[in-house]
């Protein structure tokens, strides 16, 4: 195998807080020293339940946040040394899509600019060349060229996030971090949106960090899949082995959640009970240990890391061998 | 037509102008407000065709003429044609509101923006601004003007002082609030430097309440010139400013109540036309902070 397009190791963003005034000051760790690696043309899911720190995590990939520690390399470039003129340029080559479809256009600007705002911000050809770039990237994303005049509001929501994604696209970058991109949208223009980036994946080799917290989009898009827990990644592996054979009792519990479509069939029992402990305060050890049906007293004194348990499977538990 | 609702069509998607102007005149309050201040900016851009008189024209035989015949607002106390003066105090009285409303739009919004996007100045341009806003308004202005001396320019610097950190509130304000904005994530995910995603995104999605709050600084400044002129510190007499003819009518406003009492009716008119213009823009502009259609 070679080198991976983006490689983390040990990513951490700790948010300083003050719980109460004059109070000691804590930390949220939101993403708590975690390792990535996503190969060039691949699509790595990236699950856990709200607040675990996904999105912190897309962000700080590209730099958006700041991370607090750890490396992380880009086709080979440590990205957190880069001084911020040559990080600019870096930009060129990744990219974003937002999980909201309205706030993530500027109500002020026709779609014309909004697509073509990376090429001028990189002054990327003429304006007819550009003019033609835009009109080449609405047909793709399955919209056509005369709505390059229009405004973001007089599209549906499913219409404005393929404006993003043809934005995302613009400077044909090399690795596009999707934050939750379907999970604002109806169920039916969901599967749309869901092809179109496979499409556009398989057309410009584009490598995808998917974040997202339904398992069905994730089972149908991702080649690998990255489970997350209150910060910490848990579990990773292939997409099929790890639906398949998952190994993490967080990940189990995760899967047993998913509905059956069956009205006969009986109903599964509840996988987990309580809610996920603040990340103020989280328990020692492993996080999971408060809600997992197997803890034992090892789980609350020792932090498990994430390990080989098979040829590229990966798991962060003591009690899976 | 104010410049600033052509300002704020301007700030707006083109499909959207027209029917932003639309609203705007179905607005009743504003249109009021239109007609009332357009009338006073009438008097002020056409005093040379329509006063009949030079405003510094004495006419001794004619001293303390009630309104109507030859003097239609009547004369004071030198014999100077009322009408004529107001006309032509309304040039200076509107000349320093607008000039305060640029000087304040231009140094309040950038420092503003500043504040609101470079979270490292926030914190001393802020107390800067603070300071400025501890002293009330009218005594600050004074104080400035008083210092520099009697002149519409100083008058303009110490009213420019006191609004310019009411501005650059309102701005930080929206300012904080519009750069969380994911479309201000994006662009500068996809490479945007500072200045552009101020420039282009920032400013252009800041301008509405901006704008709403400036209508009101030209009324307030209009008022605050001519308490300032009424004291002594502004243009100083015989230049025809609204605040002087009152200062100057109110010793016989006994006898000759006209004197005072027209410019007083001036400035309650533009400074009431303005405050309609301001509610009717915010109304429509900034829906959010609408509390009844008028």
């Amino acid at each position: 195998m070679t080198a991976p397009l983006l490689q983390a190791r040990g990513l951490a963003k700790h948010f300083p807080v003050r719980r109460s005034l004059g109070g000691a000051p804590g930390t949220v760790k939101a993403v708590d020293g975690v390792d990535l690696d996503l190969a060039a043309g691949e699509t790595l899911g990236l699950v856990g339940e709200s607040g675990c720190g996904k999105t912190t995590l897309g962000r700080l990939v590209l730099r958006l946040i700041e991370p607090t520690g750890g490396k992380l390399l880009f086709d080979g470039t440590d990205l957190l040394t880069l001084p911020p003129e040559r990080m600019r340029l870096m930009r060129r080559r990744m990219s974003i899509i937002f999980q909201d479809p309205v706030g993530s256009l500027d109500p002020r600007m026709s779609v014309a600019d909004i697509i073509g705002e990376p090429l001028r911000i990189f002054s990327e050809g003429s304006r007819a060349e550009r003019h033609a770039r835009v009109a080449d990237l609405l047909s793709r994303v399955g919209l056509r060229p005369e709505h390059a005049a229009r405004f973001p509001h007089e599209f549906s929501g499913g219409q404005r996030q393929r404006i993003g994604i043809a934005r995302a696209l613009a400077l044909s970058p090399a690795m596009v971090v999707c934050d939750e991109p379907v999970s604002a949208l109806d169920v039916s223009i969901q599967a749309q949106i869901v092809n179109l980036l496979m499409d556009l994946q398989a057309e410009m080799g584009l490598a995808y960090l998917f974040v997202a917290h339904d398992l069905s989009v994730v089972r149908h898009i991702a080649d690998r899949v990255a489970v997350m827990y209150l910060g910490r990644v848990v579990e990773t592996a292939p997409k099929r082995v790890l639906f398949a054979a998952p190994k993490h009792p967080y990940t189990k519990a995760l899967l047993a959640a998913v509905p059956v479509p069956n009205p006969r069939g009986a109903m599964p029992p509840v996988p987990l009970a309580g809610e996920i402990p603040s990340p103020l305060d989280p328990p020692s050890g492993c996080h999971f240990r408060t809600r997992c049906p197997l803890a034992i007293a090892r789980c609350a004194e020792e932090t498990p890391l994430l390990r080989e348990v098979e040829a590229d499977h990966r798991a962060a538990c003591h009690l899976v061998t | 037509m104010a410049a600033e609702a052509v300002l704020a069509v301007g700030a707006l998607p083109p499909a959207r102008r027209f029917a932003l102007t639309r609203r705007l005149f179905r607005h009743r309050l504003f249109v009021t407000g239109l007609v009332l201040f357009g009338a006073m900016l009438f008097l002020a851009l056409a005093a040379d065709w329509i006063a009949p008189y030079s405003p510094m024209r004495m006419q001794f035989r004619a001293r303390f003429r009630p309104p109507g015949g030859a003097f239609l607002f009547g004369t004071d106390n030198f014999g100077r044609d009322i009408f004529s003066r107001l006309c032509f105090g309304a040039r200076l009285s509107l000349g320093i509101g607008f000039a305060v409303v640029v000087a304040t739009g231009i140094i309040g919004t950038a420092t503003g923006l500043l504040a609101g996007y470079f979270r490292r100045l926030d914190e001393w341009l802020m107390r800067v601004m603070d300071a400025l806003m501890a002293f009330p308004a009218v005594m600050l202005a004074l104080a400035i003007a008083a210092a520099l001396g009697p002149s519409a320019a100083n008058a303009v610097i110490a009213l420019s002082v006191v609004y310019i950190p009411r501005t650059a509130r309102i701005v930080r304000a929206t300012v904080l609030v519009v750069r969380e904005m994911d479309y201000v994530q994006a662009a500068r995910a996809f490479g945007g430097r500072d200045l552009w995603i101020i420039w282009r995104h920032i400013l252009p999605n800041s301008l509405a309440p901006l704008i709403v709050q400036l209508t009101f600084i030209f009324a307030y400044a209009v008022l605050a010139e001519s308490i300032l002129s009424f004291l002594g510190v502004g243009p100083p007499p015989p230049t025809p400013t609204w605040g002087n003819m009152i200062a100057e009518g109110k010793d016989y406003i006994r006898e000759a109540w006209w004197i005072a009492m027209f410019p007083g009716l001036a400035i309650a008119i533009t400074v009431l036309g303005l405050n309609m213009l301001g509610d009717g823009l915010r109304d429509v502009l900034d829906p959010r902070l609408k509390v009844q259609q008028g």
